[in-house]
């Protein structure tokens, strides 16, 4: 029962990290049909933004605002508009090749000018330990959890709750019913891609002081967040993050209980029958398409 | 007029004599991970590599001849090492060295040996050296050397009654972990838990969980640097208190850099150090940083230490003959006060595998401490 609780409370704070990036995928999806298959890179990159500032003798707060801030203008506006919208409009599928490519192309850019060796990487949390439930709990995975389910209400209530939220969601739905009703819907979508950037470099402060920074990180990161995002619902934030979490869990549990070299299996063998028994997801809604 | 074109002439035939007599370059093959998980090794390996040839070179070369390296990439992939060592073989080189890993090490000396080129190589797994490979050789002690010590160490100084067992899972790992079973079988220790894991894996949080369930004494940990990184930081997260004991992989430079804090405690047998208490260990680690500016870990030393065993070597023969090369390896004995780059004494047997002193270390406030010296058998 003990070994539970530590394999939940581990399990929960990864998976925190996962929904943070399967919000990403959602947000961008809803938006502008885009399916980043650079979002695992893009949890990667932003690490080393924040070590070069840090290399130039930067403090680690300055890193931090400096390493998000350059990660909005390169994966949020750079990414808009150098990649999605030139390739958009030959349709999803060269779009998502194109980001396949530039997963390639940003791994092999920081192997070449930063190194293919893992470097230490800072934690925002300190280090210790409380006490929950008679059990000694890090520090450290309370921290993860509560800043990214933090973050998690805050977009919520972004999206839910403001003008702006409710202007994305208007241009998520619709975007042509959006403009005629006077939803400046370019700026919208733009928006959406600067949240992902914020996401995800928040992802990488959190995930990289325990998976160390490596030009290889985002890979795992990536295909776990793609799995959480369909196993909750593609179409939904909130669907994104319930999967990040159950995958987290899942993935933690399988390990500990089923086996450790089969636990990459687990989550696609979950993912499998999602697809199979309910497309949309756990909290997704169903899409119908006219050809 | 006539005597200056004589003289030009004179000149020209005297300077190609003496570079015939120099000879050409000889050349070297380093097939190594520059890339992927292994990068640590590989680049710490080739640089290593690189600065012997350097000091060798400013001194004047092996019997008047330079040595010349290319490096090539396995991207810690046993296939792409396959690959790129018969590339460089098809080059024919003077002798072939790496990779490091184990798996890498395994699928490549057939290559060697039937091409009747030396491999000096710096894969630790117990059965590199058993299958009767005459060409292959190792930079450091092998698993069959160094886990008899861990497991003493584990019974005499911990008194540990079970211990529990994390190793990755390749031909590195499983070795290692093979040899340390056997051997705690001898001490009646009890393995309580036994625990593969992935290379690259990046959460150890599901091994820890198990591993505080289990309740052993201690913990022997046979992982590649980063993994070992990553596990100690979760050790530390979840707060488990046992001593972690491993080999090289556990205490290297690279883990106490990249696990920092979560390093301290940590406690191994190590073939080659750069913190060991010798003095041409210490004056090898100082040219180190000086040249690349951090502290190397003990693969920086396996691949200085392979160009000194091909200077050596070499210099035995008295001429620069492939074929003869492993011939005259095996059974050799170096001596540090004749060949200071050799750093220590050194004898190979005729399997290929080494005798030389070796550390016992802990990690003290991010450093390597020699907590006991362990002397050369013969």
């Amino acid at each position: 029962m003990s070994n539970l609780l530590d394999l939940l409370v581990a399990g929960l704070a990864t998976g925190a990290i996962y929904a943070l990036v399967a919000v990403g995928f959602t947000l961008l999806w809803q938006t502008s049909q885009t399916i980043n298959f650079a979002q695992g890179e893009f949890v990667m990159l932003p690490a080393f933004l924040m070590l070069a500032v840090m290399h130039a003798g930067a403090p680690f707060w300055l890193a931090i605002i400096l390493g998000i801030l350059l990660s909005l203008l390169l994966l949020g506006l750079g990414f808009k508009l150098l990649l999605v919208d030139p390739m958009l409009r030959h349709g999803v599928l060269p779009l998502a090749i194109a980001t396949m490519a530039l997963a390639i192309g940003m791994k092999e850019a920081v192997k070449q000018f930063f190194s293919a060796e893992a470097s230490p990487f800072p934690s925002i949390v300190p280090a210790g330990d409380v006490w929950i439930l008679g059990r000694v709990v890090s520090l450290q995975s309370l921290g993860v959890l509560a800043l990214a389910i933090a973050v998690v209400i805050g977009l919520t209530a972004l999206l839910n709750r403001t003008s702006i939220g409710h202007q994305m969601q208007a241009t998520a739905q619709n975007p042509t019913v959006a403009r005629i009703i006077g939803v400046p819907v370019e700026r919208m979508i733009l928006l959406t891609f600067l949240i992902n950037a914020f996401l995800v470099a928040l992802a990488s402060l959190l995930i990289t002081p325990i998976y160390l920074a490596k030009f290889s990180s985002g890979e795992v990161l990536g295909q776990a967040a793609f799995i959480a995002a369909i196993v909750g619902g593609f179409n939904q934030v909130r669907g994104a993050i319930a999967g990040g979490l159950l995958i987290g869990v899942v993935d933690n549990l399988a390990a500990a209980y089923v086996s450790t070299q089969y636990r990459a299996a687990v989550p696609l063998i979950l993912l499998i029958v999602i697809i199979l028994f309910r497309p949309q997801g756990l909290l997704g809604r169903p899409e119908e398409r006219t050809v | 007029m006539r005597s200056g074109i004589f003289a030009g002439l004179l000149l020209v035939t005297v300077s190609a004599a003496t570079a015939f007599a120099q000879g050409a370059p000889i050349k070297l093959a380093d097939v190594a991970e520059l890339s992927g998980g292994g990068a640590t090794v590989g680049n710490n390996w080739k640089n290593g590599i690189d600065l012997a040839i350097e000091e060798i070179n400013a001194k004047g070369g092996v019997l008047g001849r330079k040595l010349e390296v290319t490096h090539a990439d396995s991207q810690s992939n046993p296939g792409v090492a396959r690959a790129q060592v018969q590339k460089a073989l098809d080059n024919e080189p003077y002798v072939l060295l790496g990779p490091g890993y184990s798996g890498s090490v395994k699928v490549t000396s057939p290559l060697a040996a039937e091409a009747g080129i030396t491999q000096i190589m710096g894969g630790e797994a117990a059965e590199l050296t058993q299958g009767g490979n005459k060409f292959l050789f190792r930079t450091s002690f092998g698993q069959q050397s160094s886990m008899p010590k861990v497991a003493k160490y584990i019974n005499d100084e911990l008194k540990a009654k079970s211990a529990a067992i994390v190793w990755v899972n390749n031909d590195f790992g499983k070795g290692g972990r093979d040899v340390i079973t056997k051997e705690f079988a001898k001490y009646n220790i009890k393995v309580a838990a036994d625990l593969s894991t992935e290379a690259g894996q990046a959460d150890f949080a599901a091994d820890v969980s198990k591993i505080k369930a289990a309740a052993p004494d201690a913990v022997f940990v046979y992982l590649n640097e980063e993994e070992s990184a990553r596990i100690l930081k979760e050790l530390k997260r979840q707060a488990v208190a046992v001593p972690l004991v491993g080999e090289t992989t556990l205490v290297g430079q690279k883990v106490v850099e990249l696990a920092g804090d979560a390093a301290n405690g940590a406690r191994g047998h190590v073939g080659l150090t750069t913190d060991a208490p010798v003095d041409l260990v210490k004056a090898f680690r100082e040219k180190f940083v000086k040249k690349y500016n951090y502290v190397p870990d003990h693969n920086g030393l396996k691949g200085y230490l392979a160009i000194y065993m091909v200077k050596a070597t070499t210099e035995k023969m008295g001429k620069v003959d492939p074929k003869k090369f492993a011939d005259t390896l095996h059974g050799l004995t170096i001596k540090a006060a004749s060949e200071p780059g050799i750093l220590m004494d050194v004898t190979f047997d005729e399997k290929g595998d080494i005798d030389r002193q070796g550390f016992l270390v802990e990690i003290v406030e991010g450093k390597q401490v020699v907590k006991q010296v362990l002397p050369k058998l013969n």
